[in-house]
């Protein structure tokens, strides 16, 4: 058994930075590297994208990605965990293997992990007693049944663990929780048994800190982000793991950014909610057992977590089609600025009434005074310039299309210094929506594919 | 004495659907008890009054010196039915922050 291993982030999400993972290879010693790719609504983009061509379907991104680094990955034996293959990890994996062919590489090893994807599947379920109904409104999915795009269970760490011990480099899933994707390499290389909870959940705290890239070394940080060195040179995160649950959070040295308690205790408070129940697939994690240490420069060391057993169900992600979105801004300039775009949005608002069109929401902030304090906004002196941006939802598109025939006449028909109507008039976007469900763990099976090519 | 949250706190917010949540963490451990005492979820729901509609929660982690809040339908239905600029809630932690307590202690701030 190895020591210790370094895990490291290379991406917090899909459209993170593209250098960061040529950083993390080439910068310093890695065991591991993983990247998440997957926000609750991304499943649902890809699986359109696989509806009009069945070899897409994964998060594009990594093609390049992966030219960028492979053959440091192969020279340093680094082993490479992603849930990018979205709807389509064969496709993905297909396309990795053509890269590996385009720089010479032989002897690839790449799994697989698949039966997440239980769109196809949904009818025979229900059939079967089980409804998917949105844990969290309490609706029935026969609601939505209809406008459903894609429906996926949150694997953990356990397939990925498979995939590794059959002699992957390179393990490619679908919606594997972003915390899976670094507790894995932890249960492989030091053996942790399904029911060590507090190891598990030891290694999900970890996988929590490294599942935003930067955010966890200095970005987003809202202590002192003034005091942060070379954000343009960001190291993101390494996990520096240990056989007893230990983990220093680190970066390589000669990059930017800082990893101090403060960084880490503001990605650990991201997006959670009860924090003595974070529930994955692979153990409840308490995250007020959690202890910090600032072991050093850039080091901070966690420690003491406490895990309890997994529930006996999986979450299931879906996502289904919810009408249309579309927005514009205008820019008014000094003097009476936000008086001026208040005026704009009120002949709007005329215009669009007078046209009898069916709007479920017509929204209007002021970028630089209100759009983040809404009614909170403090009146300062008087703006320079202000944005207006409006927008509008319905389930009528020709109401959304029209809308967008409105903005422009602004410029010439209402109060006057408007700047900003660039790019022609918006378009209609699709509202996708979001359905959170539980499914019996018995109920579907992951399955692991391992190939060399 | 009066003081901004800013000054003893920072903090991060982020999504799940409709629901922000703003961790806010102590700048100093000395700090804790006073977010523990003054910020009560009564204190937030009337802060956050026309931001977020629906109830307030709030957890306590004693070992980062830090609350967790839950502000429920704050983000205009979140996701990609939101028509919010911030529709992820990045900036309430920001917007939290901002809010000034009148607390009976006297304390030194260095930050």
């Amino acid at each position: 058994m190895k020591p210790s291993v370094r895990i490291a982030s290379g991406q917090g999400f899909w459209g993170d930075l593209q250098t960061a993972p040529i950083a993390q290879v080439r910068k310093g010693p890695i065991d591991y590297m993983m990247m998440d790719f997957l926000a609750e609504v991304t499943m649902s983009i890809l699986q359109k994208q696989k509806m009009k061509d069945p070899k897409l379907g994964y998060a594009k991104d990594l093609i390049p990605l992966f030219e960028g680094v492979l053959l440091d990955v192969i020279e340093k034996n680094i082993k490479v965990i992603t849930n990018g293959g979205g709807v389509n990890p064969l496709a993905c994996r297909d396309a990795i293997f053509a890269v590996a062919k385009k720089l010479g590489i032989t002897g690839l090893k790449i799994g697989v992990v698949l039966g997440d994807d239980i769109l196809n599947e949904i009818d025979s379920f229900a059939f079967r007693g089980i409804t998917l109904d949105n844990m969290e409104t309490r609706e029935k999915l026969s609601s939505i049944r209809n406008n459903l795009i894609s429906a996926n269970v949150y694997f953990g760490a356990f397939p990925i663990v498979e995939a590794l011990q059959q002699g992957a480099q390179i393990v490619i899933t679908g919606r594997t929780t972003d915390t899976g994707l670094t507790l894995a390499p932890m249960i492989y290389e030091f053996g942790w048994k399904n029911n060590d909870w507090n190891k598990l959940a030891a290694g999900t705290v970890a996988g929590h800190i490294l599942e935003c890239g930067g955010q966890a070394s200095g970005g987003n940080f809202s202590a002192d982000w003034k005091s942060v060195p070379d954000l343009a040179h960001i190291g993101f995160p390494i996990a520096e793991a240990y056989p007893d649950g230990r983990v220093v959070i680190t970066k390589h040295e000669n990059t930017g950014g800082l990893v101090s308690a403060a960084t880490v205790k503001e990605q650990l408070l991201y997006e959670i909610g009860d924090p003595k129940n974070y529930i994955t697939p692979d153990c409840i994690a308490d995250f007020t057992s959690i202890q910090l240490n600032e072991a050093g420069i850039n080091r901070v060391e966690v420690f003491g977590v406490k895990g309890r057993p997994a529930t006996e169900t999986y979450k299931v992600s879906m996502a289904y089609f919810d009408g249309y979105t579309s927005f514009s801004t205008l820019t008014y300039a000094w003097p009476d600025a936000l008086e001026k775009a208040k005026k704009a949005d009120e002949i709007l608002r005329a215009r669009l009434k007078d046209l009898h069109l069916s709007f479920d929401e017509i929204r209007t902030e002021y970028l630089g005074f209100d759009s983040c304090f809404g009614p909170l906004a403090e009146n300062h002196e008087e703006l320079n310039e202000v944005v207006m941006r409006i927008g509008v939802r319905s389930h009528d598109r020709e109401s959304v299309e029209r809308f967008g025939k409105e903005i422009a006449p602004l410029i010439l028909t209402g109060p006057p210094s408007v700047a900003g109507f660039a790019g022609g008039r918006p378009k209609p976007s699709d509202v996708i929506a979001y359905w959170p469900s539980l499914i019996p763990k018995t109920t579907v099976a992951p399955k692991v594919i391992v190939e060399e090519m | 004495m009066k003081i901004q949250l800013l000054q003893i706190a920072h903090a991060r917010s982020g999504d799940k659907g409709d629901t922000g949540n703003v961790g806010v963490i102590a700048r100093k451990p000395e700090y804790y008890p006073l977010l523990a005492k003054y910020l009560t979820v009564e204190k937030v729901k009337e802060y956050f009054h026309g931001i977020c509609q629906g109830k307030v929660e709030r957890y306590e982690l004693p070992n980062l010196y830090a609350l967790n809040f839950l502000l429920h339908e704050s983000l205009g239905g979140g996701g990609t039915i939101s028509l919010k600029n911030d529709a992820q809630g990045k900036t309430l932690g920001s917007v939290m922050l901002r809010m000034e307590l009148e607390i009976e202690e006297n304390i030194s701030i260095g930050r």
